[in-house]
């Protein structure tokens, strides 16, 4: 150590000294080395790798008829799909225009206009809506009715009334050919 | 206790309800410290860091393992394979386990050299002994979890240990298994305890520390604190010494889980646990090889046994049956030498330990067990009855102030030696 009387009485005292720099480095580095270490713990808690691998998933809708509607499954969450009608399809075009709370046209939410293809989570609270089996209702807009707090959707998936604030959201998805889709 | 003064609003509320804030500055801050502690007495503060580092590492593992006996192994390889930063994690803790054991070895011996143990610190090493065997319990019940092959015959063998006492030694181990074999319901029951135990260590851990702040440190003279210029503030100088030995620890700690993770486990536990087949040469974890060496010296089950337990407890004893009224070993001649071959027998047993038994390998064992136990039972007593201490210096400030004319105060020259 060097001279101690330069430590007795450090010479400034508006944080020029020796000690306050030493004091502030030593203090950076632990708060800094500390949130480095910790960033692997938080990391540990995202998706793993095997789980991400599941994250796509094909589907075969050949089998599923006009009018018709079926939920599978893609990274644990439903996923409507449905064959829509051509009333449902001309119902859904003629709404673009009304008062949507989020609005989105028809043809943006489609790739092909027969087939509707949403998440089945109310925007609200994460309940799966109604509508999916022909004795459900579907609320007064001919698409899906949440039973947990009255949401109702067209058939766009629209939200049209209720405390949801969004559309049922539209996975990623294609064709692959005229019968199978890869969703994700 | 001196009174505690705030102009902060907020902290003089709480400090009124609950007086946190006198409590650190008492106990963390001013907390009188001898000014003559050296680095052994920086283990103390690593073994409770390690501890974090366990308790952390540990609750981060249990978000992705799985105790079941058809998962477990899968849930663990899968931590290390698919969970981000998941091989991390476990080599942190498999690896912390055996650093955990380096220090509190080290701290024990540090309390032994320098009679820590001696009166008025009876208890805190009682307390601290208890720390050890759960952190033992822990370790093994951990050990358990990844159901391998080493953690399948360890948790068998270990159990087993049990059968030896009379008459009921086989209910108990019915009892401790939950069933016919080591199986589900045991992988659950560790699980369960291998969670409990650290919070359990965390509690001890407290009470160590309220004796210690009672008693107050010793120090390598092992003279008592006679004045305020004996000591220093526990704030800032060994603040900055125990984190400057977290510092140095770390790098010896990081080089094994980066460079060599692997270096103190099992081949063997990366085959999952099967029942049908005991591997050829099944050895515990090396912090328990030399009792492992004094369980297998005695060629009776129920005596092994006895003498493996014995081996720790006679530890509780310590502090009556070294009957020098000297505490530090650096003025006891004699029993500086037998310090180190004492502990020289340690190192004997475990490499004994570790051993394939063979007629040489068992005899030296036995030799090893009979010279650990006659360091307590015979040569602790008696040293302190025929030895002649060197003289003891008049006070722990004397032969650093070079005669002691200073009346500075403590803070006089704090860097001089800390
Ligand atoms: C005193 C502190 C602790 C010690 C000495 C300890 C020791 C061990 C050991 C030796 C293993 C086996 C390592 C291997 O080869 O995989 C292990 C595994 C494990 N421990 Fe701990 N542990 C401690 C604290 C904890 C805590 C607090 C938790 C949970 C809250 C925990 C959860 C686990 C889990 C889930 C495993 C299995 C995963 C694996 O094998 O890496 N541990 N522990
Ligand atoms: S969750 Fe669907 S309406 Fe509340």
């Amino acid at each position: 150590m060097a001279d101690p009387a330069s430590h007795a009485q450090p010479s400034t005292t508006d944080g020029q000294s020796r000690r306050d720099f030493l004091l502030y480095a030593t203090s950076t580095v632990g708060v800094v080395g500390t949130g480095l270490a910790l960033w692997p713990f938080v990391q540990s808690m995202n998706p793993a790798a095997d789980t991400l691998a599941l994250a796509t998933t094909e589907v075969d809708i050949s089998k599923v008829q006009v009018g018709q509607a079926i939920t599978v499954a893609w990274r644990g969450k439903p996923v409507f799909i449905r064959h829509r009608t051509p009333e449902e399809i001309s119902e859904a075009r003629a709404a673009d225009n009304a008062d949507l709370r989020d609005p989105q046209k028809d043809a943006q939410r489609v790739e092909k206009p027969e087939w509707l293809v949403v998440i089945g989570i109310c925007t609200h609270l994460g309940c799966v809506p109604l509508g999916q089996k022909p004795t459900d209702p579907r609320g007064e807009f001919g698409g899906w009715f949440c039973p947990c707090h009255g949401s109702q959707y067209d058939t766009s998936g629209r939200i049209r009334k209720g405390p949801a604030p969004r559309n049922l959201e539209v996975p990623k998805y294609a064709f692959i050919n005229d019968h199978t889709i890869r969703i994700g | 206790m001196s009174a505690y003064k705030t102009n902060n609003k907020v902290v003089a509320w709480i400090e009124e309800r609950l007086p946190i804030f006198s409590m650190l500055q008492h106990s963390a801050v001013e907390y009188p410290t001898p000014r003559n502690l050296n680095y052994w007495w920086n283990f103390g503060s690593l073994a409770g860091f390690m501890l974090v580092v366990m308790i952390l590492t540990g609750v981060f593992l249990v978000m992705n393992y799985t105790p079941n006996t058809h998962m477990a192994f899968e849930s663990v390889d899968r931590i290390m394979r698919d969970v981000n930063y998941g091989w991390l994690l476990r080599y942190l803790h498999s690896n912390g386990a055996s650093m955990f054991f380096i220090l509190v070895y080290i701290h024990i011996m540090r309390g032994m050299y320098y009679g820590s143990y001696k009166a008025p610190r009876e208890l805190l090493w009682w307390v601290g002994i208890a720390i050890y065997l759960a952190m033992m319990a822990t370790g093994f019940l951990g050990y358990v979890l990844p159901w391998g092959q080493m953690s399948f015959w360890g948790a068998t063998v270990i159990t087993n240990l049990f059968s030896a006492i009379p008459v009921v030694g086989p209910h108990i181990v019915t009892w401790l298994w939950g069933g016919f074999s080591v199986g589900n319901p045991t992988l659950n029951r560790f699980f369960s305890l291998h969670y409990l135990f650290p919070f359990v260590i965390f509690a001890l851990v407290f009470v160590h520390l309220w004796a210690l702040h009672t008693v107050k440190s010793n120090n390598p003279l092992g003279i008592d604190v006679k004045s305020p210029q004996d000591t220093i503030p526990f704030h800032p100088y060994y603040t900055i010494k125990d984190l400057f030995g977290i510092g140095v620890f770390l790098m010896f700690y990081l080089s094994f889980v980066f460079f060599a993770p692997n270096f103190f486990g099992e081949p063997d536990n990366y085959i999952p646990a099967n029942p049908m087949m005991t591997p050829p040469h099944i050895v515990p974890e090396w912090y328990y090889l030399p009792f492992y060496a004094i369980l297998r010296s005695i060629p009776d089950k129920l005596g092994g046994v006895v003498a493996m337990f014995s081996a720790i407890l006679v530890l509780l004893f310590l502090p009556w049956l070294d009957s020098s009224k000297v505490r530090s070993g650096k003025f006891r001649p004699i029993f500086k030498q037998l310090f180190w071959l004492f502990l020289a027998d340690c190192f004997v047993l475990g490499w004994v330990g570790a051993q394939v038994p063979s007629p040489n390998v068992t005899l030296i064992g036995r030799f090893a067990t009979v010279y650990y136990f006659a360091h307590f039972l015979v040569i602790l007593p008696l040293l302190g009855k025929f030895e002649k201490a060197r003289p003891l210096p008049a006070s722990i400030s004397a032969p650093v102030l070079k005669g002691g004319g200073m009346a500075a105060g403590a803070h006089a020259q704090p860097m001089e030696k800390a």
